[in-house]
């Protein structure tokens, strides 16, 4: 009953295209993740699904019914803003009336709706407080209550975490996903932070440019990136990236970039040659790259320690970088060591230079 | 205040208390000669003439020759202010019929704060009643006092200034702010052109008093007037003179000079609230007189109590528009405080203690609408704490 879909939806302001033909089907009971960095759209397009803002082409359709015409009162949707948009005047409890009040539900039943809201968020000592006494977790809690207190059939997220200290961040992120299982409603979150994504997604739909990137489940997001950008947003530190013409040496195809040449795994081959391509992208996370008599000598420039893990960078003859992931027991080479670098063929992604699309099916 | 860190060792560790006092004092200097023009000013044309008013009250004047001055104690503010008829008044009407009306309008109130979707408590209740209460206790005293209509002595002129006056803040302040709002929600909306009505709507911002006054003038003018002419009543006498009509004409004259302000600072106010907590009000669920009852109005409700304040101060202190339509007439119904003042102290036989007094209760009641503002200002109507 919660599914959500839009047809071909594209929003211009003035000449600005914010969401350009977006087609997106968002299951029911789904949490769906719209990813993307600032400007990409995501705001735009769940305001669109709110009602907040009209299409300029597409259609939006709500539990199998086209709204494009119907307000935001008539989608039977809930939305949590990025600020809360708590209403200071009133006090905890009426804020999560309100949304009662406003469709008319009677006083007794009212009551009960809120207290049982209340006490899912753990609100209930907090009934007659005003937001501004409030700290940003509790207020957080208050927006949700608010949006669950009439169980609609779809939830819309905007940023809703982003406002609170790291630690709550975290703390907040499982309890998301523990309401979720618990309400079973369709999710629709947007954010720019990849990890809200990875760990909260049943699906991430990422956007570029009004565009959509990828559709996925989080972890074929991060092993199979549809494209360099998504390989990019995705995984921190992010993918090495290198681009380089295509040499075929005794039958095998390799990618020559500076300091050494990357073979092309068997697997791929044959989707390299049937393209033609004379140029590619080749992607390899920092956790598969190793040192070693390698196909790519570098130099090691700076080495973070993150504790349990370090970083190391190096820079390619030509100043490209490349990331080096290692556990924080793995021995390091040391700052301005010459090193052989060496990608685990089988996590290597390959990109065609021109359209940047993932080739192959590796 | 720290010594500059390059002085010499020998000299800051000898004579830094003086050199700070000399300082301290240098730059208290500057800052008086810096503040002596503003004080030059305020002192010529406020302070003096403000501690002369009540000098003033306290001396009875010879007409004809103002410099013979008598002493006079109290007896000028007995006979101007009439405490015994006051306390009559209070007693006799004021009280009951303020505590019966007072409590009608907390019910009323309590309506509008209840559509407002606050939440209402017994302190509410108890808050808003003693509001109520007291101003209806305050206006029903004045109306017995002020027996407005009665040919007025020096005892009861000021009594019938202050029912005018009152009448003309109760025509003129909510009429405008309800205005003012409703025009500022009006034009607070994207789409082409609006700019110009915002023009339009503001544009009484920039003419004066005298100005309006003159076209409202023309506008009533019995033989050449729009406004009889649209009532149909031309030649049939003149509004102005009417007694009935002369006061509500004048408070027209003084909405429509005021709407302009009103609606700016309406606009202004209306620009400060968050457009998310609107969006959040329409997605759940609130169309747009909930919306605008719940959230807007609430929102807004500093902006409402500052035009308030300021417009009752404005009202209270009316001049302009009384001195150039009416003259006080007919029969003393337009007579304002202010009004009263001015035609007590210029006249043939002036009468400065009586004016003197009659500024001076006007600076009261001032004093008390803006001693209620700070104090609501404070609390209250502000949501940050």
């Amino acid at each position: 009953m919660g599914r959500v879909v839009l047809e071909g939806v594209s929003k211009r302001f003035g000449d600005t295209v914010a969401v350009d033909a977006l087609d997106l089907v968002v299951q029911d009971e789904e949490f769906l993740v719209l990813l993307g960095p600032s400007g990409c759209g995501k705001s735009t397009a769940l305001r669109m699904i709110a009602g907040l803002e009209d299409p300029s082409d597409g259609t939006v359709s709500i539990a199998d019914r086209v709204v494009n015409d119907v307000e935001p009162r008539d989608r039977d949707v809930a939305m949590v803003f990025q600020s809360y948009a708590l209403y200071p005047h009133m006090t905890v409890a009426g804020n999560i009336e309100f949304p009662l009040r406003s469709r008319r539900v009677p006083g007794t039943e009212r009551r009960a709706m809120v207290e049982e809201a209340a006490r899912i968020l753990g609100l209930t000592d907090l009934l007659d407080r005003k937001p501004a006494q409030l700290s940003g977790g509790q207020r957080q809690r208050v927006a949700l209550a608010r949006a669950i207190v009439r169980r609609p059939a779809v939830f819309l997220m905007d940023e809703p975490l982003s406002n609170l200290d790291a630690k709550l961040r975290v703390a907040t992120r499982a309890e998301l996903v523990e309401l979720h299982q618990r309400l079973r409603a369709t999710i629709v979150y947007v954010t720019h932070d990849q990890v809200e994504a990875m760990t909260m997604a049943d699906r991430i739909a990422i956007l570029d440019a009004g565009r959509l990137q990828q559709l996925a489940p989080p972890q074929e997001v991060y092993d199979r990136p549809a494209n360099v950008f998504v390989a990019r947003f995705i995984g921190n530190p992010p993918m090495n990236i290198l681009r380089g013409p295509v040499v075929a040496i005794d039958g095998a195809l390799v990618v020559d970039v500076a300091g050494g040449r990357i073979p092309i795994p068997d697997a791929l081959g044959d989707a390299v040659r049937s393209r033609g391509a004379s140029e590619l992208i080749i992607g390899v996370r920092p956790e598969h790259v190793q040192f070693g008599e390698g196909h790519v000598s570098a130099t090691v420039s700076v080495i973070e320690s993150l504790g349990h893990e370090r970083h190391v960078i190096c820079r390619l003859d030509d100043g490209q970088m490349v990331i080096v992931r290692l556990e924080h027991d793995e021995v390091v080479p040391e700052v301005g060591a010459r090193v052989g670098l060496t990608a685990d063929q089988t996590r290597v992604h390959v990109f065609d230079a021109q359209t940047e699309e993932r080739l192959g099916d590796g | 205040m720290t010594a500059p860190l390059d002085a010499p060792v020998g000299l800051a560790a000898g004579s830094p208390p003086r050199r700070r006092r000399s300082r301290r004092v240098s730059e208290a200097a500057l800052g008086y000669a810096f503040v002596l023009p503003a004080l030059v000013i305020f002192g010529s044309f406020v302070y003096f003439p403000f501690a002369k008013t009540i000098r003033q009250s306290f001396y009875r004047s010879n007409p004809f020759d103002p410099s013979q001055e008598t002493f006079a104690g109290t007896d000028i503010y007995e006979q101007v202010l009439d405490p015994a008829g006051m306390g009559r008044a209070v007693a006799s009407f004021g009280l009951p019929v303020g505590v019966v009306a007072g409590l009608l309008l907390t019910v009323v109130a309590i309506g509008i704060l209840r559509l407002t979707a606050r939440a209402i408590t017994r302190s509410t209740w108890l808050r808003t009643g003693a509001w109520c209460i007291g101003v209806a206790i305050v206006v029903a005293s004045v109306c017995k006092y002020s027996g407005i209509g009665v040919e007025p002595t020096t005892t009861t002129r000021f009594a019938n200034s202050l029912g005018v006056t009152l009448q003309f803040v109760l025509m003129t302040v909510p009429t405008g702010l309800v205005l003012g709002i409703g025009l500022a929600v009006l034009a607070h909306t994207q789409c082409k052109g609006i700019g110009i009505y915002r023009t339009i709507f503001s544009s009484t911002v920039v003419s004066s008093v005298a100005v309006t006054s003159v076209i409202f003038f023309t506008l009533l003018n019995p033989i050449i007037g729009l406004i009889p002419y649209w009532l149909g009543i031309e030649g049939e006498g003149p509004i102005l003179t009417n007694p009935t009509w002369a006061l509500p004409a004048v408070a027209i004259a003084s909405i429509w000079q005021s709407l302009g302000l009103s609606f700016i600072v309406m606009s202004a106010g209306l620009q400060s609230v968050p457009d998310d907590l609107l969006e959040a009000a329409s997605v759940d669920g609130a169309g747009s007189i909930r919306r605008f009852w719940s959230v807007t109005l609430p929102m807004l409700s500093p902006t409402v109590f500052f035009a308030a304040v300021v417009g009752l101060i404005f009202a209270f202190q009316t001049f302009g528009q009384i001195d150039i339509l009416t003259q006080g007439g007919p029969n003393y119904r337009t007579d304002v405080i202010v009004y009263a003042i001015k035609s007590t102290a210029v006249t043939q036989s002036p009468n400065y203690g009586a004016a003197a007094v009659m500024a001076i209760a006007l600076f009261v009641i001032t004093l008390g609408v803006t001693a209620m503002q700070l104090k609501f200002v404070e609390r209250r109507v502000s949501y940050d704490r």
